[in-house]
């Protein structure tokens, strides 16, 4: 794909938004005639050598012209497709205005992280997937780009300064202690706190944010917005304690028996790393994601001049996986100078599950994809280091559970890849520490929390949400989640 | 802007007020009250954070950090806890750039981070007669064993050793606890002339044959032990220390091979059964990064760091 800079995408914009506004009302057909209003964004190149943001935002201009794109339909499909349900037609029509102040308003009704959610979420197998200009076009990737727009705003308003602080009913008296600070725990220390209840976070790492500062990287999801979030809950009142790990320092029952706590919400999300358990997976140079994104995000490894956190220096990269944390580390290995990074998917480009952007900036970047591969061992020289992974080559079967086609080995298809370094980005499973430290506390077989439609645990006054029940998901979720145990909780405390 | 302080801060944990996007806030800091210096290049200090000092037990560690922007996390065995006083005791050897920064801080001075108590406790039960084997620095993270299992009720033999007599650490102490010392040094000048494993050996085959073995200390020395206790069967325990970053179980940074199984040392350890480790892939793992940190520790910031603080 060729790279259009960012003043040539302005200017179209520009002439394109004049144009329309002097044309008078806007039929169903001129809307969809209007063409979708590219990203601007780093190139390609430049951006391999520096961890700074690549996708830059619409300007004001593209934002109103891509806003006019959308039909008003009235059964509004992407509302339905939204897992939190935000108004969309409602903001895209205050956007389409210019009335900028009106449509993150409409956002802020249902979301607590529009800047978030519009830079991470999977519209397009939610809210875009059902667009009905994506259906009138044939083809999804031509739905109204919802949420570019949403992020348009978000950032917008953070840029117009110190944004209003929601209003805080008086002090109850009542205290909730929020476990993890991840983008769950962020939306129920904020719900909880605006009902006036006291609320502290406890966060195990020295940093609050959870997977937002310590797994997705800088040039997806800049750390100034999420410190934004979270000077919000501090201004708020929220009281933050870090180096905090419950089970640990101390457990939930002491946090309610000893210290008083009258009601606490879990929202630990899903850090247990999932390994293959093939030969060499111990070797030298084999990390998980987690680790590798945790050294470079949040231990800043990859600031080599500043930082004490060592990272491996790499000149061959495979990472596993086809989700977004598996495309977060290639493109991470790549900004810090590996060579060649291969992703290696068992199944096809079609099963990915990460975010169709994050799949094309990481090919624009020369990320190599080997689709229906899957490694059999990891190989080391004398030294325990990482010196190649034998493969193993599939081939897609009938569909099993998920739907998926099933890979199917190819027998005698193994051939071997010459890398130093293997990132493992399969998967995680939920962090038993929570579980085993807490009696009564039900989990199921995969060790996520047990919850009711509230989000209510199997001790009373305990709430949960987020990845620790739901297993690795996505942020709106855990918005969502968090939002729903937050009203329960707030039903709870006043009974 | 006023800040109200929640009910639930114990006072005597506010320790430091700090300016954070245009507002105050407090936050939790961890005071060094104390500080000796025990030999040439080992550290103790003495450490405001009475929430683990009261949690911990023998067995575990905490996870800190010297600087919080760009610092690393480091494990470090917690030697010893007052209750009453809210500290825990750490002690150290100044081997990398994270161990050489803190040496280089002194009482008064706050440690950035600190979270703990981490893994899992020593299993602590009466077995009858225990050798506990500790290595250099090793002997520190021993400590809290020796008493855990001196309280239990069990006879404790303690074999130390040290390259040399300056590097002996915390021997009244463990003179204090234990039944038996006997002290080891590489050039004689104190104790035996002997590897730890010579002792040992001679007690696995004595009259009184330990009914279990606990070894702390450098890799190569736990591998030694294991392998020395093997033929008699006794039941050897080790404490790994390996790298570490969230030591919450979320990277896998930690992991070992115990017989044939992977583990993480920061959730499913730090203790395991010294006949099952994989102690060569382990001290492989613990070299991933050498050529780098080399660079680190030789940084000019760190020498003055050094040059600036230290009472020694
Ligand atoms: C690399 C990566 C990329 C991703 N990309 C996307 C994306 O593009 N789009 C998307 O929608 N989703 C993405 N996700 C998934 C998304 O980040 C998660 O679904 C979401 O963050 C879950 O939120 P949470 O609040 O449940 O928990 P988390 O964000 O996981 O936060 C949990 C927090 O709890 C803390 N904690 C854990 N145990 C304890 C304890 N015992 N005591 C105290 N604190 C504790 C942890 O340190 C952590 O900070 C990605 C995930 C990763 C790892
Ligand atoms: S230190 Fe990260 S899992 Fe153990």
């Amino acid at each position: 794909m060729s790279h259009t800079p960012l003043v040539q995408l302005e200017a179209a914009a520009k002439a394109q938004l004049e144009q329309i506004l002097a044309k008078g009302p806007l039929k169903p057909k001129d809307r969809t005639a209007i063409p979708q209003q590219e990203m601007p964004s780093q190139d390609a190149l430049d951006r391999r050598g520096n961890m700074h943001q690549v996708a830059l935002g619409y300007t004001p201009e593209q934002a109103r012209v891509e806003a006019m794109r959308c039909l008003q339909c009235k059964n509004a499909p992407c509302i339905a497709g939204c897992p939190v349900n935000i108004d969309i037609p409602r903001f895209i029509a205050r956007i389409a205005e210019g009335d900028y102040r009106g449509g993150i308003d409409v956002i802020k009704e249902t979301s607590v992280l529009p800047a978030v959610c519009g830079r991470v979420c999977p519209q397009e197998t939610q809210c875009q997937a059902v667009c009905t200009v994506g259906k009138v076009l044939k083809d999804v990737d031509l739905s109204v780009s919802i949420g570019r727009l949403e992020r348009f705003v978000a950032d917008w308003e953070r840029e117009q300064g110190a944004s209003e602080l929601p209003e805080i009913l008086a002090s109850t008296g009542k205290k909730v202690a929020v476990i993890g600070s991840g983008p769950a725990s962020i939306t129920v220390a904020a719900d909880v706190r605006r009902a006036g209840h006291e609320v502290t976070v406890f966060e195990a790492f020295h940093k609050p944010g959870g997977v937002l500062l310590y797994g997705i990287p800088e040039f997806r999801l800049p750390k100034q917005i999420v410190q934004q979030e979270i000077d919000t809950l501090r201004a708020m009142g929220v009281e933050i304690r870090t180096n905090f790990v419950v089970g640990r320092t101390r457990k939930i029952h002491d946090l309610m028996q000893k210290d008083g706590y009258d009601a606490v919400f879990i929202g630990t999300g899903a850090g247990l790393p999932r390994f293959m358990n093939m030969e060499g997976e111990n070797l030298v140079g084999v990390f998980s994601a987690n680790e590798y994104l945790t050294r470079s995000n949040l231990m800043r490894a990859y600031d080599l001049d500043r930082a004490d956190t060592p990272i491996y220096s790499s000149r061959k990269v495979a990472v596993l996986g086809g989700g977004n944390v598996a495309m977060d580390a290639a493109r991470t290995a790549l900004r810090l100078g590996a060579e060649e990074v291969h992703l290696v998917y068992r199944r096809s480009r079609t099963e990915m599950p990460a975010r169709v952007e994050e799949v094309q900036h990481a090919e624009e970047e020369g990320v190599m994809f080997h689709f229906l591969t899957n490694p059999v061992q990891i190989l080391g020289d004398e030294d325990a280091r990482v010196a190649s992974m034998e493969c193993l080559r599939y081939e897609l079967g009938e569909p099993d559970a998920s739907g998926r086609r099933r890979p199917i080995p190819i027998e005698g298809s193994n051939f071997k890849m010459d890398v130093d370094t293997v990132i493992v980005a399969i998967g995680n499973n939920s962090n038993p520490l929570i579980g085993q430290t807490t009696p009564g506390l039900e989990l199921n077989k995969r060790g996520n929390i047990v919850v009711d439609e509230s989000g209510k645990t199997s001790l009373e006054g305990v709430y949960a949400g987020g990845d620790i029940v739901l297993g690795a998901a996505t942020v709106i979720l855990a918005m969502g989640e968090g939002r729903k145990a937050a009203a329960a909780m707030n039903e709870y405390l006043s009974r | 802007m006023a800040y109200v302080l929640p009910r639930s801060y114990p006072l005597r944990e506010i320790t430091a007020l700090i300016r954070h996007s245009g507002f105050f806030f407090f936050v939790l800091m961890n005071k060094i009250v104390r500080k000796r210096q025990l030999s040439d290049a080992v550290f103790r200090m003495e450490i405001e954070a009475p929430l683990i000092a009261e949690e911990r037990k023998p067995g575990q560690f905490i996870i800190l950090q010297v600087e919080h922007d760009f610092g690393e996390r480091i494990p470090l065995t917690i030697a010893d806890a007052d209750l009453q006083a809210g500290t825990i005791s750490l002690i150290f050897q100044t081997v990398g750039a994270t161990t050489k920064k803190l040496a280089a801080l002194n009482e008064g001075d706050f440690i950035a981070d600190l979270v703990g108590p981490l893994g899992l406790p020593t299993h602590l039960e009466k077995v009858g007669t225990v050798v506990c084997v500790g290595g250099g620095i090793g002997v520190a993270p021993l400590h809290p064993i020796v008493q855990g299992l001196k309280e239990a009720g069990n006879k404790v033999i303690v074999i130390m050793g040290a390259r040399n007599k300056d590097l002996v650490i915390l021997e009244d102490e463990m003179r204090a606890l234990a039944d038996e010392i006997i002290l080891c040094s590489d050039d004689g000048s104190v104790g035996r002339k002997a590897l730890v494993t010579e002792p040992l050996k001679e007690l696995c085959e004595s009259a009184e044959k330990p009914d279990l073995v606990v070894a702390v200390g450098p890799p190569i020395m736990m591998k030694f032990c294991a392998l020395t206790t093997k033929p008699y069967e006794v039941h050897t325990i080790v404490s790994l220390n390996t790298i570490m970053v969230d030591g919450t179980g979320m990277c896998g940074g930690c992991r070992v091979t115990v017989g044939g199984e992977t583990k993480f040392v920061c959730v499913d350890g730090p203790e395991f059964d010294g006949h099952l480790v994989d102690f060569d892939n382990m001290m492989k793992r613990l070299a991933s990064y050498k050529d780098i940190e080399h660079k680190a520790s030789h940084t000019c910031k760190t020498e003055e760091l050094l040059k600036r603080g230290g009472k020694s």
